[in-house]
């Protein structure tokens, strides 16, 4: 069933990229969507009757050279099975939602095929994604991480006659590369500690890294710090955390179905992934660790703080994206990964919901993607006004505070918060509370923008704004329900008790005192933390059942893997009310901000804009990053390859070269031309000649006394 | 003993005796139509010999007191030299037919050269050499001259007949010196008289004049002169044969007298070798590219070829010559399929040999533009290909026989040599619009372009077990 | 000095001679006979070694046969060689050079003769005196070296062959002697005897 899940998507983009004009483009489409539904279907499956105990399915051999000997496989634990719900569904819904979106893009003449090339390359980096998050050694992980990466190149440049699309894609791939670099090195480093690429030989040995230390570049330093740190370097570009998150706000370039499943719900996602799968190793490197966090509650201030005066709608919902990003680093920096995972899961639904529906809006306003031009768009696209305003209220994180009833964003956002407190990450959890508001006020100044107020920009297009037709709905309803419910169903599981989380991640959890009181205990604390979401009795229970229940379990054991010194769940659910009650006041605030902004004093923004304008201009140019990038790395770099290019290779190698091809060689290509006359007595006279100079020599440097 | 003396050279008295019979019965029945028949008839009886020899018994066979041997490299080299002289035979008819060259003694004559080369390789005595040597040139001088009417053919033959007429003088002048200092002509008998600690100048130098006859036949540089002219101006056919089993059995022809009867100085023939390698390398390289005659390209690619096939042979080791005779058998295979497609080239059903001709050939024969596109890459050396495994054994030949410095030169030199190939290529692809072919082809012609092409592809899966076949026929030769 | 060595210094002297002359002179003619010369002398060497059989062999066939012909070739081609000797003159300072190295170099080698230990015991056995040549030759031919005999039949066959097949022409449009035809005709047919009377024509 793994195999099928993984190789559906492969099938269908090769008969839809290659077989389109055997089968018809109809056909073809409707045959890599198909297969991704069965995949979908297939995933949640599997997702419910896993029974959290790891497994490893093999495919094939893969590597074997020297000790280097590894299995093309799949592994099969929680971990995955989360993973493969969240792609396989996200990405069946885009393939659906394409149909739609995709056609008659103006992108393209009529008559020209392009649609087929479009499902191929969304099913072959949904094979790539799904490679990545089965794979059960970091060579196959990396193949993986690789394939997503090409296949967000061709998707990113997908409209190649733009120019600034091409730009954007190579950006995206350039900067990747910096983060894959380290992601390399880290797996060179393990390859080099532990002498296997293997998951599972790499957590056994974990412990031993952490006391191991390695020279590296100038100093030394503990092995698994420095090996954590450099798989978190990968992590990092892939998931466009600070300092290499430049590339993901271009990637909007890309058509909007390709930023809902790439850069927003799946492939940004494997860094964090990432740390989560190789949390055996993370728990043993604290510094490493503490740096994850620090980038990530950074990221996710800044990304709000850039995102609250962008006025192109898929920027602002990019930006939103790499804030959550960085809320997800923060709970696996703080050791939570469950609730990174939480997260992930949850922020894949409602933001994929956002772009899809932001998608319907572009779609409806003939490809306008400024929010200027935008305006009291609520009446002309109504169920996709329903659509991102449900995606709004989880994004922001609406629900009742101290229980678990609310959107998904909400519990999980707060468990992350929460976490962030427990972990005793000070900035961490004050910069996620200040980023939670932002992010309520650029969200909510999305919708208003977009669906209330007076119509602004061309009247034409305002006029012929239309509601989206059906394949495009039904994923914006069906992704609805996520946004809704899958916090709500799966709190307990991800950031419940720990003996539940231990269940479904198939941790074993020890208890400390065997006896039956205890136990019955720590069942009803589990119950109490599932109903009561922080509240103090359930804070009470968990707390009562902190020193009995805590994960125990080798490296390796489980999906996850918690120090015994972890003890940040049980922390956070004792957290104090006002910790749990600080993100959603954050986002009252936020929203509060945005109505008097937006609705009651439109004027004010503007007016704001002009007194403040340093700090205007610092954020909506993105806190000059790419300004600043391009005067330190890339025209030195550039001129330096000039400097190569003219100097180097131009003159030094192409004129050493030419010389050689140009001058000496046609030299002696004339001379041996004249050397056969035609003569016969000219050949005779050179045979001898040869003899004379064989015999020569052989009297003279031959063996005979 | 005579009886079993016969049985051991019984397939070339079997292909003796055929030609004769053919020879009688064609002046009989006196019928120049017959000759495409006959044309068959030969292809098919050394084709058969072929098959023969090649399932036959294993082990070593020494006839007629040592002059003649043979064993696992003899009949490696001969199978190799039947099927390329049958193939290139088969090739011929078609092209000599519409020219109204094709003679009934053509085939004849292609028969009693092939049973010269299968005496050169089977020699165990200097005058069973010589002997299978002559037969064989003598063959070939007349078959360059065929076209008689036509100064440029007779000139070549005069020519290769005149030059060859001194390399035999200067082999024959070699083996008297080996035979007055050795004091006997057999292979067995010289090799106990030459070793290292006590080697005589006179000696050396008659092996010096032996490796020049033989460098003649191989077309080595400084020895070489003749094979542009004689290339160019022999009828199209005669030039592919001349190309391929001549130059194998010459080459087997070298290992064999050099193993067999100078095994134990192989550091100073080795020396000689090198240097005739490297010359013949970079000659082959350089003079190659101001040819616009494909014909005469084809010459200098022979020459450069030849060149590192004597760099396996020069490094002295069994793997040398395993490297020699498996570069051997890929470069035969490459020069049929060049051939063939040479043979097709025509405009207004006359033969055109100029490489401009070749623009844009691709628009209009795509499937033997491609083919040849994988030929001449396969010449050139180009990885996927089977031609760069060639050099990649001699290479590595040399390298581990300690003369790192040939194989550096020979990279550089293919490095030179690949622009003429690729020249070519460039023409059929993206040359300019120029006078068109012909697209007649004929179903042999096509079938042996397409055959070899393919052989250039698939063969890098096990080179069609002649990797193994090289080795074992080497192993029977050194030691 | 024996009678014997004598003849040998005679004979080597005018076999040497004999080949430089027929390089040297200039009238091709005398080269021809010069090579006779070279030829006899030869013969005569081959008496000495009691080689009677190949001695006479050399003269019937080559002085007697191939030279007479060569001497008719050179007579009928009537070669210009003045010419050919002034192209050659260019190269002959070159051609003197090699010719010295090269002579030097055999010089040295040569000069210490030394053959290998190995090759004495190696050397054929002279035949033995109570055999006498043709019967020692007709072994060494048909028994000892039949392969090799076997081989020059077919080079010469080879050879054969190519002259015919470079030489010979067969013209459709000559007439033919066909002496079956001239046997069987009949005088009948071919000919009617006519009465002439004088003064008038047919």
């Amino acid at each position: 069933m793994e195999t099928v899940i993984l190789f559906g998507p492969l099938v269908g983009a090769i008969i839809c990229g290659f077989g389109y004009k055997l089968i018809g483009e109809r056909a073809a489409l409707w045959t890599a969507t198909g297969l991704l539904f069965l995949a979908c279907l297939l995933s949640w499956i599997v997702f419910f009757t896993f029974d959290g105990a790891t497994q490893q399915i093999p495919v094939l051999r893969y590597i074997e050279s020297g000790s280097l000997a590894t299995e093309w496989a799949i592994r099969m634990d929680r971990l995955t099975a989360i993973m493969l719900i969240v792609v396989t569904t996200v990405s069946a819904f885009v393939h659906l939602y394409s149909f739609g979106y995709m056609d008659n893009d103006p992108q393209w003449k009529e008559g020209e095929s392009y649609k087929p090339r479009f499902f191929a390359y969304l099913s072959l980096f949904t094979f790539a994604m799904l490679l990545l998050v089965t794979s059960d050694n970091l060579v196959q992980l990396f193949t993986g991480w690789e394939g997503v990466g090409v296949a967000s190149y061709l998707l990113i440049g997908f409209y190649y006659r733009k120019p600034s699309a091409n730009a954007a894609a190579i950006k995206a791939f350039v900067v990747n590369r910096i983060g894959d670099f380290g992601f390399a090195l880290g797996i060179f480093a393990l390859f080099f500690l532990v002498d296997s690429i293997n998951l599972d030989v790499i957590f056994g040995q974990a412990p031993e890294l952490a006391d191991t230390r390695l020279t590296f570049l100038w100093g030394e330093w503990n092995a698994a710090n420095l090996v954590a740190f450099l798989l978190f370097v990968g992590a990092m570009g892939k998931s466009a955390q600070l300092i290499l998150h430049t590339w993901l706000p271009d990637a909007m370039e890309g058509p909007t179905p390709v930023s809902a499943l790439i850069h927003a719900a799946t492939m940004v996602t494997a860094g964090v992934f990432l740390v989560c799968r190789m949390s055996p190793l993370m728990e043993f490197a604290p510094q490493a660790t503490a740096f994850i966090t620090v980038i990530g509650a950074a990221t996710a201030f800044f990304a709000a703080t850039v995102g609250l005066v962008q006025t192109d709608i898929k920027r602002v919902i990019a930006y939103s994206t790499c804030s959550q990003l960085g809320y997800m680093f923060v709970a696996a920096g703080v050791g939570m990964y469950s609730a990174a995972m939480f997260h992930l899961f949850t922020h894949a639904f409602f933001k994929a919901l956002l772009f899809l529906g932001a998608g319907s809006v572009i779609h409806a306003m003939h490809h306008e993607q400024e929010m200027t031009e935008y305006g009291g768009l609520r009446k002309k696209i109504p169920y996709t006004f329903w659509a991102m305003m449900i995606g709004t209220l989880a994004i922001t994180g609406v629900g009742i505070p101290l229980t678990s009833i609310g959107f998904a964003g909400f519990l999980s956002k707060d468990a992350i918060i929460e976490s962030a407190w427990a972990g005793g990450s000070g900035f961490g959890f004050w910069a996620l509370v200040i980023a939670a508001g932002m992010t309520s006020f650029y969200s909510w100044r999305l919708i208003f923008l977009t669906f209330f107020g007076e119509p602004r920009g061309d009247r034409h297009a305002h006029d012929h704004a239309h509601e989206s037709p059906m394949s495009m709905l039904i994923p914006l309803g069906v992704l609805s329900l996520g946004a809704v419910f899958s916090g709500m169903i799966w709190y307990g599981s991800f950031f419940g008790h720990a003996d539940q989380v231990g269940r479904f991640y198939g941790i074993p959890v020890a208890e400390a005192a065997a006896d039956a009181a205890v136990a019955h205990d720590e069942a009803t604390g589990g119950e109490a933390a599932e109903q009561g979401h922080g509240a103090a009795a359930g804070g009470e229970a968990a707390a009562a059942g902190e020193h009995h229940a805590a994960f125990a379990g080798k490296p390796g054991e489980g999906a996850l893997y918690f120090a015994p010194d972890n003890h940040v769940l049980d922390d956070a659910h004792a957290a104090p009310a006002w910790v749990k009650v600080s993100p959603f006041v954050a986002m009252i605030l936020g929203l509060a901000i945005a109505v008097w902004f937006y609705l009651v004093n439109p004027a004010l923004p503007a007016r704001l804009a002009e007194n403040q304008r340093p700090l205007y201009l610092f954020l909506k140019n993105k806190w000059y990053f790419d300004e600043i990038y391009d005067a330190v790395f890339v025209r030195p770099v550039i001129g330096l390859g000039r400097v190569f290019w003219k100097r180097g290779d131009g003159s030094a190698i192409d004129g050493f070269l030419n010389g050689v091809a140009m001058g000496v060689v046609p030299f002696f290509t004339r001379l041996a031309g004249k050397a056969q006359t035609g003569f016969i007595f000219t050949y005779a006279f050179w045979m001898v000649l040869g003899i004379v100079a064989l015999v020569t020599w052989m009297s003279i440097g031959g063996g005979a006394q | 003993m005579m009886q079993a003396d016969l049985t051991v050279i019984l397939p070339e008295i079997v292909l003796a005796v055929y030609a004769m019979l053919a020879l009688i019965g064609a002046v009989y029945s006196s019928r120049d139509d017959l000759a495409p028949a006959l044309v068959w008839l030969t292809t098919a009886v050394m084709a058969g010999l072929a098959v023969w020899i090649a399932t036959g018994t294993g082990g070593t066979r020494i006839a007629f007191g040592g002059m003649f041997i043979d064993d696992g490299f003899a009949r490696f080299s001969k199978v190799a030299i039947l099927v390329s002289a049958a193939v290139v035979l088969v090739m011929s008819q078609d092209y000599m037919s519409r020219r109204g060259i094709l003679r009934f003694e053509y085939p004849i004559l292609v028969a009693l050269t092939s049973v010269g080369m299968m005496v050169m390789v089977s020699a165990g005595d200097l005058m069973s050499l010589y002997m299978g040597l002559e037969l064989h040139s003598l063959a070939l001088y007349v078959v360059a001259a065929l076209r008689r009417d036509n100064v440029k053919s007779t000139e070549a033959g005069l020519k290769y007949f005149v030059l060859g007429a001194l390399s035999s003088g200067l082999l024959l002048y070699g083996a008297s010196l080996v035979y007055g200092y050795a004091g006997t002509t057999v292979f067995a008998g010289i090799v106990q008289t030459v070793s290292q600690d006590d080697l005589s100048l006179g000696l050396l130098f008659g092996l010096v004049f032996l490796i020049s006859g033989i460098a003649f036949k191989v077309s080595a540089v400084p020895f070489h002169m003749w094979t542009p002219d004689v290339y160019e101006g022999s009828p199209t056919p005669v030039t592919a044969f001349f190309a391929t089993a001549p130059k194998l059995a010459a080459m087997a022809m070298l290992a064999r007298i050099l193993y067999d009867a100078f095994g134990g100085i192989s550091g100073d023939w080795g020396q000689v070798l090198a240097l005739l390698s490297l010359l013949s390398m970079f000659l082959g390289a350089v003079a190659g590219i101001a040819q616009r005659d494909i014909k005469r390209l084809m010459a200098y690619s022979s020459i450069a070829h030849m060149g590192y096939a004597l760099m396996g042979l020069a490094a002295g080791t069994e793997f040398g010559v395993q490297a020699m005779l498996i570069y051997m058998a890929i470069y035969i295979t490459m020069n049929v399929g060049t051939f063939a497609f040479i043979l097709m080239m025509e405009r207004d059903g006359r033969p055109v040999t100029d490489i401009r001709a070749l623009n844009l050939y691709a628009r209009r024969e795509p499937g033997k533009a491609l083919a040849m596109l994988i030929l001449l890459f396969s010449l050139a050396g180009v990885p996927p290909m089977l031609g760069f495994f060639g050099k990649f054994y001699v290479l590595r030949a040399a390298y581990e026989g300690g003369l790192i410095w040939l194989a550096v030169a020979g990279v550089i030199a293919s490095v030179i040599g690949a622009f003429y190939y690729i020249r070519i290529v460039y023409y059929m692809y993206f040359g300019d619009e120029g006078e068109e072919l012909d697209t007649r082809s004929s179903p042999a012609l096509w079938g042996a372009l397409m055959a070899c092409a393919a052989a250039m592809i698939l063969g890098i899966v096990n080179m069609f077990g002649v990797e193994a076949a090289a080795a074992a026929a080497a192993a029977t030769l050194v030691n | 000095m024996s009678v014997s060595v004598f003849a040998f210094y005679l004979f080597s002297a005018g076999a040497i001679a004999g080949g430089l002359f027929t390089v040297l002179s200039r009238q091709p003619v005398h080269s021809v006979l010069w090579l006779i010369l070279a030829f006899i002398s030869s013969a005569g060497l081959f008496v000495l070694l009691g080689a009677e059989f190949v001695a006479m062999l050399l003269v019937i066939v080559y002085v007697g046969a191939v030279m007479v012909l060569f001497l008719f070739v050179v007579m009928m081609l009537d070669v210009d060689f003045a010419e050919l000797k002034a192209e050659m003159a260019r190269y002959m300072p070159l051609a003197l050079l090699i010719g010295l190295v090269i002579l030097m170099q055999f010089v040295m080698a040569y000069g210490a003769w030394d053959a290998n230990a190995a090759a004495e015991g190696l050397r054929a056995q002279v035949i033995s005196a109570d055999r006498h040549n043709t019967e020692a030759l007709g072994v060494i031919l048909y028994d000892q070296y039949f392969l090799l005999f076997q081989l020059a039949g077919l080079i010469l066959l080879v050879a054969m062959i190519g002259a015919i097949v470079l030489t010979l022409r067969h013209r459709t449009n000559i007439k033919r002697q066909d002496i079956l035809a001239q046997m069987y005709r009949d005088p009948a047919k071919a000919m009617e005897l006519r009465d002439v009377k004088p003064g008038q024509g047919l």
